[in-house]
């Protein structure tokens, strides 16, 4: 009787702190690490926090594959800052994240193992240097438009990283649009190449905003959260309606027969995306999830020697001062 | 052995004459490391002219529990603030 009495009372205070915690969140204000929050905000957070990182970090391959390749120094520098940014950006993220109370270990645990996603994007190969204008272009512009609502988001460490984010993001737009505008200037062949790779970049992109909204399981309470402020489909209607005039600049045709200003809506209608393709790559079917995968879990475990090795260090240099001081 | 590295708070003066402000954190073996990764991971775009480190299992912070106790007291206490005194509209330098 008395443990059960215990345990609705219990109840009845994790209730009131819920109000609490929702109206707080309602008049906009910020929820930081120590105070009270569901654990389902917890978890969900860590999931959407964690992924973001992993994106970033994993994001780093397909242009870290160009570097060595730039056709100029002057991209070849733009590149690797480009590179680097995402490196910070993962690193703000994690740590971001790791307010929650997960470990930087487990998480990189969970992404080595799977149980972790990162964006499907990145599962596609960068085959020619044209590649590099269409992700900054496509993926970044597409990246952008997700990440500038996350600034407002509920939780206080997460906003601040994204702000940081957003602020560093926009050269990696540029960067992207001037490489296309180059192609799209040069030869044939280099107009060609640029088309390809819009071809092959297009629908990936649409599809990285996620699924739509009648099939996104998360979207009503990441809503509630502030987790999120506009859904899937409003925000990949966003990035078309912003794209298709760039493309038309560059004298490129967006590879969809279906796409189409409508007047009356004051929006671009678009064809059917093939998410058969979306989920498969999500499953780990993509065309080089395996080669990303181990190219991540090569780096963290050739690199355990010189993590130990500076820990030693670290630890002697302790033990050093400290034997100076009692002397 | 496995050991990871620690967790560091960085902090980061933007300009001479600011104080400096919590940036962020990051994880390194030690506190050279620590700034040095600070540099990279915070100050790329040239934000910062000085930077402070320090292991964050030092800081010790307040319970937001305790806020009630802690910083509701200040709030009925108006007569800490100017606007709290009546004055005569016309006087001047007050």
């Amino acid at each position: 009787m008395k443990n059960n009495e215990n345990m609705k009372e219990q109840e009845k205070q994790t209730k009131s702190l819920e109000e609490v915690f929702e109206a707080k969140i309602a008049r906009d204000e910020k929820i930081e690490p120590k105070d009270w929050m569901p654990e389902k905000y917890r978890k969900t957070h860590i999931r959407q926090i964690s992924q973001h990182a992993h994106s970033e970090i994993v994001g780093m391959l397909p242009e870290g594959n160009w570097i060595t390749r730039a056709p100029s120094l002057r991209r070849k520098v733009a590149l690797l800052a480009k590179v680097q940014d995402e490196a910070g950006h993962g690193l703000y993220l994690y740590s971001a994240c790791e307010t929650l109370g997960i470990s930087r270990e487990e998480m990189y645990e969970q992404l080595h193992s799977g149980k972790a996603k990162y964006s499907s994007i990145f599962n596609y190969p960068t085959l020619t240097w044209a590649d590099m204008g269409a992700i900054g272009w496509l993926v970044d512009g597409a990246a952008i438009i997700n990440q500038v609502p996350l600034c407002n988001t509920s939780f206080g460490p997460y906003a601040r990283a994204m702000v940081r984010v957003c602020k560093e993001e926009s050269f990696h737009q540029r960067q992207g649009y001037e490489i296309m505008m180059t192609l799209c200037n040069g030869t044939q062949e280099q107009k060609e190449m640029a088309q390809d790779a819009l071809n092959r970049w297009w629908w990936p992109s649409l599809m990285m905003l996620g699924p739509t909204d009648d099939e996104s399981t998360h979207t009503e309470q990441s809503m509630k959260w502030k987790l999120k402020r506009k859904t899937n489909d409003e925000l990949r209607q966003q990035f078309i309606d912003q794209t298709v005039p760039q493309a038309d600049i560059l004298g490129l045709t967006i590879p969809d027969a279906d796409l189409k200003y409508n007047n009356d809506t004051g929006h671009y209608d678009f064809g059917e995306i093939d998410w058969e393709e979306f989920w498969q790559v999500v499953k780990g079917h993509g065309m080089c999830n395996k080669e990303r995968i181990s190219a991540r879990k090569n780096a963290w475990e050739n690199g355990k020697w010189v993590r130990d090795a500076a820990v030693a260090y670290a630890e002697k240099q302790a033990e050093k001062q400290a034997v100076k001081k009692a002397v | 052995m496995n050991k990871d590295w620690p967790l560091w708070e960085v902090f980061v003066r933007s300009k001479n004459g600011l104080e400096h402000r919590h940036f962020g954190s990051l994880r390194a073996a030690d506190a050279e490391m620590a700034i040095n990764n600070a540099r990279d991971v915070y100050t790329r775009r040239s934000e910062g002219v000085s930077i402070w480190v320090v292991e964050s299992k030092n800081i010790t912070a307040s319970n937001p529990e305790h806020n009630g106790e802690l910083f509701e007291p200040a709030a009925d206490k108006a007569y800490r603030h100017p606007t709290f005194y009546d004055l005569p509209d016309d006087i001047e330098h007050m």
